[in-house]
């Protein structure tokens, strides 16, 4: 085995270790009768009736509720970002609590993997997965992982976020706009970013003209960009001992005394003034020294409370794999929502609640809709916002992993217990490197990137071929697939952990013919396990969320 | 007499065939692994295929395609003569030479000046819409030419360097296959010695992804098998070796340039030898607000100039230019106004393309803008009017109608129409 396997392999069973060590928690606990409900039951309650209601004005059946193994996979893809540990998956089947749905999800929000979980797709969209020049993905990190492990009020971070000044290794927050200012643009992808991502709403086309398809106008766009006029990023070098050469330093934002309107050109070539405005409403401006503090201000006093509704649109689009709008960050008139009152009601309860990420994931998992399988039945097979259809949440929608669950995933189903604590920073950064070989960046003054991750052709030679699926079956002592093998169960007992371990199920009668079969050509019994669980993990199966 | 194959002597063929009797047991209709190729690294050049040279960012295409000397937006470069009937840039001297193949539509007016917005525009001949993802034009090419060459074991779309789009509604077997220019393929294992493994692995995830398959969960469960049919094919397939640049006579190499566009079009030639349809090459580092013209005399434009001119070149000596289309674009063209940072910056109401090969009328400009660059003069072309062209010369019929996974009739090329001038 060559060196960099075995440093796979360590990073692996160390990340299991974490991941293990606040997971294995289905099984010892009171029996006193009825669970005590983090949530009000009423909310979910009335998300129930705002969903039915689609249901019956469709003429749409519901599929029935997913099994309790295929659920409890999604809910962990969907909260932790991997799949559950075999463990894990074994207890819950046992469990007999009528409330063990509700547990676990309560269990899962207060795992050290919700907060994992939820700093990758933050880091991710805040500042890419690819970390632009003189960007501190670690500072980020922190900033995110503090939030989300304290549950801090959404409003509360993104204000942080959006008055963040001070060195990039010290205010962690500023790197989301150390991130958007890395071309001299005047701050227009800033404004672009922070439209989109808080507000929910795409102004970034009225740049250069007014809206399309409403009635947003060019000068709105210059109205936000106007909040960013004292900005500015700050490149430190020093010198290095060493080579005698100027080396980077630290970055950082720091505010500069310019006063004044922003300008910019019609498409007739006119010059416009604009001042600062949220959506059209003139903000006072004249007591701050950094009119990014009256934007921040603003977004979390809005009486249309765009932050919220943002969240629980993305939120819900997270948790369902569509949003009530598509994207999810583009509402407006011109795009209407599919369930227009749930998400107002959803978003006036997520105001109440001070901005409560985690009741707001209670609400979500907890919904009926959020219970159902994703296999379609006779009666609502039109259903299907994958072919542009608005959707009605009859059933749950398959969705790819994303390229981190997998990596995630797959080390868990590598998974050797009772290993050490990982170290989080080191297992993220490998993650990060594994990860950059499906990213393409454009190097444009967006620093837009896309994905290979895509479920195309070299995803599928990763599975087939790469080193993170040869890890999970190399059957190396200490690993899942060796203990399994192993262990003094009988066959048939074994294939089913097998199958529970890849795919949350126990295997079909189809399957067992042809893993019989396997097991007939094969040379030896270990070799066939093997060949069983790269089966497994290459299945389409594996790699949906359903 | 019956003899078992050691590991590591089972040959292609007879892997494909015991892959296709596994197949065949469980799914009649699925045939992916079924295709034996004899001959495979045999050399097409009859074959139609497009080559899309892009221009990530938005090219100044003001200081290299359409120059307007005298003009207050006119910039730093002067236009020099060509083989053909018309002047381009004096920082493209060895496209000059070959320029009689070749030719310049002055009058793109594209009206989307965001990239992500452009970069969809120009690769699918439609604009961005929240209800539908439309193919990029190599997938379309792949859907039309691909799946009708049987004999193709490599993806039918492949992309050097990325950024290519996406195959929206006509699926993942037609997405964009990414490969960096040195023709290195992740994971690819081509060591014939576990085949015997891989082919039971197979058997038995064959099983497991059906079941998903029938389970009812719409249409990406399928997908999924599909993409895994190409993946198998092409680690088993010799026609790899187009991939590898490396293994091209050096002075071949040295003509096109030892960089990695240089070796983008290279390994564009030898994919398109083997069969590929289309090719996109990307080179990025377009988007220049600051600094246009040094960066552009300095940097980009001799590397385009020595990489095109040698593919169109060598493309005339292997007899494959009249096969071969050329196109080479960016998301828009850049302001002509040049800017406080002596840059230019984003803009799409009139731009140039470049275009040949594949037949199309050679040293032609086509359209023309006014005199400071920042307006069309007479008509003006939109994306679906390139692509229509490009149909035209590869022979796709243009009434064809695809249809999007919401029954929406999708015109090929967006309804466009053949530039006259280039294609009569």
């Amino acid at each position: 085995m060559n060196k960099t396997k075995w440093n796979l392999l360590s990073v692996t069973l160390l990340a299991v270790g974490v991941i293990l060590s606040s997971s294995t928690v289905v099984g010892a606990r009171g029996k006193e009768k009825g669970y005590r409900y983090k949530h009000d039951q009423e909310i979910v309650k009335e998300i129930n009736k705002f969903i039915r209601q689609g249901w019956e004005d469709n003429e749409v059946t519901p599929s029935k509720t997913a099994k309790d193994a295929a659920w409890l996979r999604r809910v962990y893809l969907d909260t932790v970002g991997h799949i559950p540990p075999l463990e894990v998956a074994e207890s819950f089947l046992r469990d007999k609590d009528p409330d063990k749905r509700a547990r676990i999800i309560d269990q899962l929000l207060e795992d050290d993997d919700y907060t994992h979980n939820w700093t990758t797709i933050w880091t991710n969209l805040l500042i890419g997965r690819q970390t632009p020049r003189r960007t501190s993905r670690e500072g980020m990190q922190k900033f995110l992982r503090e939030a989300f492990a304290k549950n801090r009020p959404w409003d509360d971070v993104v204000y942080d976020i959006l008055v963040a000044k001070g060195r990039y290794d010290e205010n962690g927050a500023v790197n989301y706009l150390l991130a958007q200012m890395t071309m001299r643009d005047e701050g227009v992808q800033a404004t672009a970013k922070t439209t989109r991502l808080f507000l929910g709403v795409q102004v970034q086309c009225t740049q250069c003209h007014n809206h399309p398809f409403n009635d947003w106008k060019q000068n709105q766009f210059w109205e936000f960009n106007s909040f960013f006029r004292q900005a500015r990023r700050v490149d430190h070098r020093k010198l290095d001992p060493e080579t005698g050469r100027q080396v980077d330093d630290y970055s950082e934002i720091v505010v500069r005394n310019v006063e004044g309107p922003v300008f910019f050109e019609k498409r007739s070539g006119l010059m416009q003034v604009a001042y600062p405005k949220f959506f059209g409403k003139e903000v006072d401006t004249s007591d701050v020294e950094d009119r990014r503090v009256a934007l921040a201000k603003s977004v979390v006093n809005d009486p249309e409370h765009h932050l919220a509704k943002a969240m629980v649109n993305r939120m819900w689009g997270h948790y369902f794999g569509f949003g009530f709008t598509k994207p999810v960050d583009d509402m407006g008139p011109h795009n209407p929502a599919s369930h227009p009152e749930l998400l107002d009601f959803l978003t006036e309860k997520f105001v109440e609640s001070d901005y409560d990420l985690k009741m707001l994931i209670r609400w979500i998992a907890n919904s009926e809709a959020y219970q159902l399988s994703s296999e379609f039945n006779s009666k609502n097979k039109i259903d299907d916002p994958a072919s542009g259809e608005l959707p009605l949440f009859s059933h749950a929608y398959i969705k790819s992993m994303e390229a981190e669950q997998l990596f995630d995933s797959l080390l868990i189903a590598a998974n050797a217990a009772g290993m050490s604590k990982a170290n989080y920073a080191e297992s993220s950064r490998r993650r990060n490197r594994w990860l950059q070989q499906f990213v393409t960046t454009f190097g444009t003054d967006e620093n837009d990137e896309a994905t290979t991750f895509n479920g195309s052709i070299p995803q599928a030679l990763m599975m087939m071929n790469g080193e993170l699926v040869e890890a999970a079956t190399d059957c190396k002592p200490g690993s899942l697939l060796h203990r399994v093998v192993q262990s003094d169960e009988r066959e048939t007992k074994k294939i089913q952990q097998i199958y529970l371990a890849a795919l949350c199920r126990t295997p079909s009668g189809r399957d067992v013919t042809a893993v019989k079969k396997l097991f007939r050509v094969s040379r030896d019994p270990v070799t066939a396990y093997q060949d069983l669980y790269w089966a497994l993990l290459n299945s389409n199966e594996f790699i949906f969320i359903r | 007499m019956m003899k078992k194959n050691p590991p590591g002597t089972m040959n292609r063929r007879h892997m494909m065939s015991h892959l296709a009797a596994g197949a065949a047991m469980t799914v009649p209709a699925y045939s992916f692994l079924n295709h034996v190729s004899a001959n495979a690294a045999e050399i097409r050049r009859n074959e139609k295929a497009c080559i899309l040279i892009w221009l990530s960012g938005g090219p100044p295409t003001i200081d290299m395609w359409d120059l307007k000397p005298g003009s207050k937006n006119g910039g730093e470069f002067k236009p020099i003569s060509t083989k053909g009937d018309l002047q381009i840039s004096e920082h493209l001297p060895k496209i000059a030479q070959q320029m009689d193949s070749l030719s310049v539509i002055r009058s793109m007016s594209t009206r989307e000046a965001d990239h992500t917005r452009g970069r969809y525009y120009m690769h699918t001949a439609y604009v961005p819409n929240p209800t539908v993802i439309h193919p990029s034009f190599g997938s379309v090419v792949s859907y039309e030419l691909g799946s009708k060459r049987k004999y193709l074991e490599i993806p039918s779309f492949v992309s050097v360097g990325g950024g290519a789009g996406s195959a929206g509604f006509l699926g993942m077997t037609h997405a964009p296959f990414v490969v960096d220019s040195n023709g290195n393929i992740r994971n690819v294992d081509r060591n014939s010695s576990r085949r015997d493994r891989l082919q039971q692995r197979l058997a038995m995830w064959n099983v497991i992804e059906d079941g998903f398959i029938k389970s009812g969960r719409g249409d990406l469960p399928k997908a999924h098998k599909d993409v895994y049919g190409k993946a198998v094919n092409l680690m088993t397939s010799s026609q790899m070796e187009a991939f590898q640049v490396s293994s091209e006579d050096p002075k071949t190499q040295e003509a096109y340039g030892n960089n990695n566009f240089g070796r983008g079009l290279l390994m564009a030639r030898r994919l398109v030898e083997t069969g590929v349809p289309f090719v996109e090459v990307n080179l990025g580092g377009w988007d220049l607000h600051n600094d246009v013209f040094n960066t552009l005399r300095d940097q980009k434009l001799p590397q385009l100039d020595q990489g095109i001119a040698a593919l169109t070149q060598d493309l005339k000596d292997r007899g494959m230019l009249e096969n071969t289309v050329i196109v080479c674009m960016g998301e828009f063209g850049r302001t002509p106004r040049i800017n406080q940072n002596t840059g230019r910056d984003h803009w799409a109401a009139s731009w140039s393309a470049m275009i040949g090969g594949g037949g199309l009328n050679g040293g032609i400009a086509v359209g023309e803008t006014d005199k400071d660059g920042t307006a069309i003069l007479g008509k003006s072309y939109l994306p679906g009017d390139i692509w229509a062209t490009v149909c035209k010369a590869l022979k796709i019929p243009l009434n064809i109608v695809h249809t999007s996974k919401r029954g929406r009739p999708m015109k090929i090329a967006n309804g466009g129409t053949p530039i006259e001038e280039l294609v009569g």
